[in-house]
């Protein structure tokens, strides 16, 4: 279970992020959405522990990232970065394998649990051996899943894991994702300004603005019963939506 | 006119800063990393010196049937004699004159014998005079000389406000020079029509006509070529320059037999044969050791051979190029790091490198020379100096070219800043680093042939001496080394580039992404 509570945030005198609340269940996958400059990234690189907040408090299963060490709270939260994010320099099992070999991980174990996951996520284990510009942004995709999981973190935490595809290969991708997630089994936070992806694949969705929650809960309530004229304004500005009868 | 030709020293041995530190260079190369065991004559670097420095060589190589090391044309009267104080060399020519003004800074010392006791002191032994006298000398152009009805010195005060003059650096500079003369004189020049300029090049001015006097050696073999008309010294202003041997004390006591034929020679080198011995180099480019057989009434002895040459050249130049290279891997990787981590202090580096870089090399090893000496050590420092520049630029830009986001998330992965640094940065910024290194090399082997200028020897050397001869093939020995030397290092460097480079960053041709998922 991933929670943040009272997050609040000012950065050069000016309230970036104000009292946010977030909880994603075990075993949840959750979207946090909102336009650019809303604050999802700040609030992204919170949890992540890369950034000092004011006031509240990130927790994984109830313990407080004040209490981990920057290497123990990166191994709870599995990774992902915006379109992959994975290490030019290293081939796909470099890349995968990389945090493992830091934490002295013996070759054997490494290779066992990469295989795992590669069966996971359904990658060709030729691909293993190929670097970043050899792959797909499909496959690029996946191998940072890998690499995010390979830690057995609680908590995989994705930012806009499908920003840079062309729509139909989105399309696919978003399937796999979503059994992925379920095969994976973890709680996953998922911070995008796609609402069409968020809806997909999220149970629950936060709506983040100006640094604060707007709403929190499904597209259905989102869209049935929104809490402020933004939520109507912001998914009726998305592109393309599912209509009334796909919701229902 | 003969009795003045050219070949004192002064004149040509110090043809101004700038030439005399790039002989410099030859004469060290002796010193410490590949010194010589045997004897080892020296030279300045203007032909007589070269031709007398030939003579000295094959005279010791007769009496002692042991073969002689050449540091031929190694600088300028101050590097060479340095030399042979500190025992890089053993013997060389200098003139009476140089020995008591440039060297001793005695004036008043006018006879062979005070001369001699002054060196005496410094635990060095001169000979008697060889038998000529070069000393300097006003010339004009003959047809000028009737024009205005020129003999003598004196004589240049009928046209002293519109003759235009070139003199030599040296001459400008020294005491005994253009200020004693015209005061000794009481020439009034019009001062904006006297230019100093590189004594090689008065020559030349002269024979195009852009001047109508210059000051040369009395035995220098291009007043006869030029003809020119050399003025009568009637106050007897120019001091004596009378050719000898300087010896280290040690070399005479330890090799008497070879110090004795040195000293065979004196009163045997007329001012005449001087000049045709002269002539022969400079005109006809007859091989120093050919024009010294001659003399000496010997056979040619074979020299170095071209490959054993070329071999210590390439060593010399190797280690020259190899130290600068470690020193700037070394230095200029970790101020390139702290360029990029700490704003102020990375400005001031970059812009102390880049300083450094905008010095001409003649100026920097000018400046180090007070500092390290003659040799390989002055060289190495401006190596060192110049080949940081490009390792340190490119280590910044390369760092500060890696996309943070790739630094952000090895954070976020909990990777430390130190597996930051070694495991994603450098590797992601090693192509640029590696082509800084690549840049710095290359550049240094270029540099490196001015090394020669201080007597670090290299592949310079031939280049320098063969510059001062004019001598297009000894300069090709030098030339083409050091071009075959850049080429291979730009080799290696691609197969390091394979080596060090992560394959990942060495895609040139990315196959399309993003087609399929």
């Amino acid at each position: 279970m991933l929670a943040l509570q009272n997050i609040t945030k000012t950065f050069e005198g000016k309230l970036v992020l104000t009292d946010v609340n977030l909880r994603v269940p075990k075993g949840a996958t959750h979207a946090l959405i909102g336009s650019s400059g809303s604050g999802k990234t700040t609030l992204l690189r919170i949890t992540l522990g890369l950034i000092p907040f004011d006031k509240g408090y990130v927790k994984i299963n109830d313990q407080a990232l004040s209490s981990f060490s920057p290497i123990q709270w990166a191994d709870r939260i599995g990774y992902v970065p915006q379109d992959g994010g994975l290490f030019p320099h290293m081939s796909a099992f470099e890349n995968v394998s990389l945090i493992a070999k830091l934490r002295g991980w013996n070759k054997q174990k490494i290779r066992v649990r990469v295989e795992e996951l590669r069966k996971l996520v359904d990658l060709e284990t030729v691909i293993l051996g190929q670097y970043p510009f050899e792959m797909s942004g499909g496959q690029q995709q996946r191998v940072a899943i890998m690499r995010a999981a390979m830690m057995e973190p609680d908590v995989m935490l994705l930012d806009e894991p499908m920003a840079a595809l062309d729509p139909l290969i989105r399309r696919s991708l978003q399937q796999e994702l979503k059994s992925i997630f379920q095969r994976l089994g973890k709680t996953v936070l998922l911070v995008t300004h796609d609402l069409g992806e968020a809806v997909f694949l999220a149970e629950h969705i936060t709506l983040l603005h100006e640094g604060k929650i707007v709403q929190s809960g499904t597209y259905r309530d989102l869209l049935l019963r929104p809490a402020d004229p933004f939520v109507t304004a912001f998914i009726n500005a998305q592109r393309t939506v599912p209509d009334a009868a796909e919701v229902a | 006119m003969s009795g003045r030709i050219h070949t004192s020293g002064r004149n040509r041995v110090e043809r101004g800063a700038a030439a005399g530190l790039l002989w410099a260079a030859l004469s060290l190369q002796a010193l410490p990393v590949f010194a010589a065991d045997g004897i080892v004559v020296g030279s300045k670097v203007f032909t007589e010196g070269y031709v007398l420095g030939e003579i000295a060589a094959q005279t010791v190589e007769t009496a002692t049937k042991e073969p002689v090391a050449r540091k031929l044309g190694m600088g300028s009267t101050g590097i060479v004699f340095e030399a042979l104080t500190t025992g890089a060399i053993d013997v060389y020519s200098d003139y009476t004159g140089t020995l008591a003004e440039a060297i001793l800074k005695r004036p008043d010392l006018k006879s062979v014998e005070e001369i001699q006791r002054a060196l005496l002191d410094m635990n060095l032994v001169m000979s008697g005079p060889l038998g000529f006298d070069d000393t300097y000398a006003l010339a004009v152009k003959e047809s000028f000389a009737i024009e205005h009805n020129l003999h003598s010195i004196s004589d240049l005060q009928k046209v002293e406000g519109r003759i235009r003059a070139a003199f030599s650096y040296e001459f400008m500079d020294r005491k005994d020079g253009f200020q004693g003369i015209v005061a000794s004189y009481h020439l009034h020049f019009a001062q904006e029509k006297v230019s100093r300029m590189e004594h090689s090049l008065t020559f030349q001015a002269i024979d195009d006509g852009a001047v109508d006097l210059i000051d040369l050696y009395s035995t220098d073999a291009k007043i006869e070529k030029s003809k020119l008309r050399v003025l009568k010294d009637d106050h007897e202003y120019f001091p004596v320059y009378q050719a000898v041997w300087v010896a280290r004390k040690a070399f005479t006591e330890n090799h008497p037999r070879a110090w004795q034929a040195l000293l065979n020679l004196q009163g045997s080198i007329s001012e005449h044969a001087m000049i045709e011995m002269n002539a022969q180099a400079d005109i006809q480019h007859v091989s120093y050791a050919k024009i010294a057989a001659q003399f000496l009434g010997s056979e040619a002895p074979r020299s170095q051979s071209l490959k054993s040459n070329i071999l210590q050249r390439t060593r010399e130049h190797l280690w020259l190029v190899g130290v600068a290279l470690l020193f700037s891997v070394l230095v200029g990787i970790p101020l390139g790091l702290i360029a990029v981590r700490f704003q102020a202090a990375g400005q001031g580096i970059l812009i102390a490198s880049a300083v450094i870089q905008t010095l001409p090399s003649l100026a920097l090893l000018c400046f180090l020379i007070p500092l390290f000496g003659v040799g390989t050590k002055p060289a190495l420092a401006a190596l060192c100096m110049y080949s940081l520049l490009p390792v340190v630029l490119n280590t910044f830009t390369g760092i500060r070219s890696v996309d943070p986001k790739h630094v952000e998330n090895a954070q976020a992965f909990g990777m430390t800043r130190r597996q930051v640094l070694f495991r994603i940065v450098l590797p992601l910024a090693s192509p640029t680093i590696l082509a800084g290194i690549k840049t710095a090399t290359i550049v240094s082997i270029g540099t490196a042939t001015l090394a020669a200028l201080v007597g670090a020897g290299g592949y310079g050397a031939p280049i320098v001496s063969g510059l001062s001869l004019n001598d297009v093939p000894t300069i090709l020995t030098g030339a083409i080394p050091a071009a075959l030397m850049a080429l291979i290092a730009y080799g290696l460097f691609e197969l390091l580039g394979l080596a060090v480079i992560p394959a990942g960053l060495r895609a040139n041709k990315p196959r399309p992404t993003r087609k399929q998922a």
